[in-house]
């Protein structure tokens, strides 16, 4: 182990970082402009040109917001909760592809955090799973019943999407015969997942938006019954590590989502040119969470009893389905995918 | 140890630096003249009453012990999936029996009404 390597790791780690951060400040921006051209308005235009400089601007309101701790709360645990919600979302995209191989300063450098880990799913699966710790013990921290109603229902709500979502992993998994994501990338070389999975694409899609609790699945964050779900009690900075872990969790299920399903950094010329990677991936990304933002601007929230109905009864079986059409496919067709 | 490992721990280390950074930042920044208002839970305005934390419905317990039941058969999807291709109609028809075994129990909690909310 030399110290260009340690240097490398390092610098990639501090990136990743930066381009979390970023997104989550720009994917805020885009989300209230989006969703504000969906309801005929203009959405944030006076912090700098167009409004870009608007979330630098509640960034800066809320480092100097006055940070309350309810007096009956936990506090050791109600500090450490906005942490623990907020590590895992950051982490779980250093296993990610942002492109090939590429000669950088005389050394190839692979443009991820983690290079080819050839059990990058179970990485994801494992890492998203913790952040629903977070949620759980800041609603119980809290000292408020409302916060507590809304961290028991995410964590229901989320275990029992997540298994629709650790089945809609399986298809992409048998079309590569393989759990690295690189590995997932290359077998997309001639045709995207998504023509061979169209179901398991569905089922993905409607569990990642049950997974960060998006509408029309943002049962914890129902204001109208919860005041505002788990982190009803938090302000300032806390209040943000919420709202950061949210947003790039949407970033990294939709890059997650491009990678599997639509070919990740592949795309004309990739070959010739390597750094074209991360900017297919950017835009693949972008087209994805315009889904999200769209879904949410159209549909009404689920009622809790039909949400965890819809999960078991509908979503898990379709799921289990997929899986078996897809290995039934594979069996007539042997050659598809690889 | 495989060497890919260590980058994600570097990482890890790093992300929970930030975060603690963050809050921080808040804690330094932030003005704080507490009153005994402010430190009641917030109730949209209403005086708060009863404890804050309650007893939960004992069906969220139910949902997390149906959660890890079928969370491991997921598990034993995975290594199936990985070499399904070596496997060939074996290890189709092993997983069609695997899943009958499963759907028998996912009927009985079904008609217990385990996914039945009030």
């Amino acid at each position: 182990m030399d110290a260009a390597l340690i240097i490398e790791w390092i610098i990639k780690s501090i990136l990743l970082l930066v381009i979390c951060i970023t997104g989550f400040a720009y994917l805020t921006f885009y989300e209230r402009k989006a969703l504000a051209r969906l309801q005929v308005r203009i959405g944030p235009n006076r912090a700098g040109p167009f409004g870009l400089l608007q979330p630098v601007a509640d960034g800066i309101k809320l480092i100097f917001k006055e940070e309350l701790i309810p007096e009956k709360a936990d506090r050791l645990i109600f500090v450490l909760a906005p942490v623990v919600t907020v590590v895992p979302a950051l982490v779980v995209l250093a296993v990610l592809p942002f492109g090939g191989v590429v000669n950088l300063f005389g050394r190839e450098i692979s443009l991820s955090v983690a290079g080819d880990v050839n059990i990058g799913i179970l990485y994801i699966t494992a890492i998203t799973s913790i952040s629903v710790y977070g949620i759980v013990l800041a609603g119980w921290s809290s000292n408020n019943k409302y916060a507590a109603m809304g961290g028991i229902r995410s964590t229901a709500q989320m275990i029992s999407y997540e298994l629709a979502l650790g089945l809609g992993f399986i298809g992409p998994i048998l079309l590569a015969g393989t759990m690295s994501l690189n590995g997932i990338v290359e077998g997309q070389r001639g045709m995207w997942y998504v023509v061979y999975q169209p179901l398991g694409v569905l089922v993905f899609m409607i569990a990642t938006l049950a997974e960060v609790n998006r509408a029309p699945f943002d049962m914890p964050e129902a204001e109208q019954e919860l005041t505002a779900g788990y982190h009803t009690e938090y302000s300032g900075m806390k209040f943000a590590l919420f709202f950061m872990a949210e947003y790039v969790k949407m970033i990294a299920v939709s890059a997650i989502a491009a990678t599997l399903f639509f070919g990740g950094y592949r795309g004309p010329f990739i070959d010739q040119v390597p750094w074209l990677g991360p900017i297919y991936l950017l835009i693949k990304v972008m087209i994805l969470l315009f889904g999200m933002i769209w879904v949410r601007a159209t549909l009404p929230r689920l009622r809790y009893d039909q949400l965890m109905a819809f999960g078991w009864k509908i979503l898990l079986p379709v799921a289990l389905l997929n899986v078996l059409l897809t290995a039934g496919v594979i069996m007539l067709f042997p050659g598809l995918g690889v | 140890m495989p060497q890919e490992y260590i980058p994600i721990a570097v990482l890890i280390i790093l992300a929970t630096g930030l975060a603690f950074l963050v809050v921080a930042i808040g804690h330094l920044f932030g003005p704080r003249r507490p009153t005994q208002r402010k430190g009641q839970p917030y109730e949209s305005g209403m005086r708060p009453f009863g404890p804050g934390t309650r007893r939960m419905p004992v069906h969220f317990y139910l949902v997390a012990v149906l959660f890890i039941l079928f969370d491991i058969e997921v598990v034993f999807f995975l290594p199936w999936a990985i070499v399904f291709r070596q496997l060939g109609l074996f290890g189709l028809i092993e997983m069609i029996i695997f899943i009958v075994i499963l759907l028998v129990g996912y009927i009985y909690a079904w008609k217990k009404g385990a996914f039945e909310w009030e």
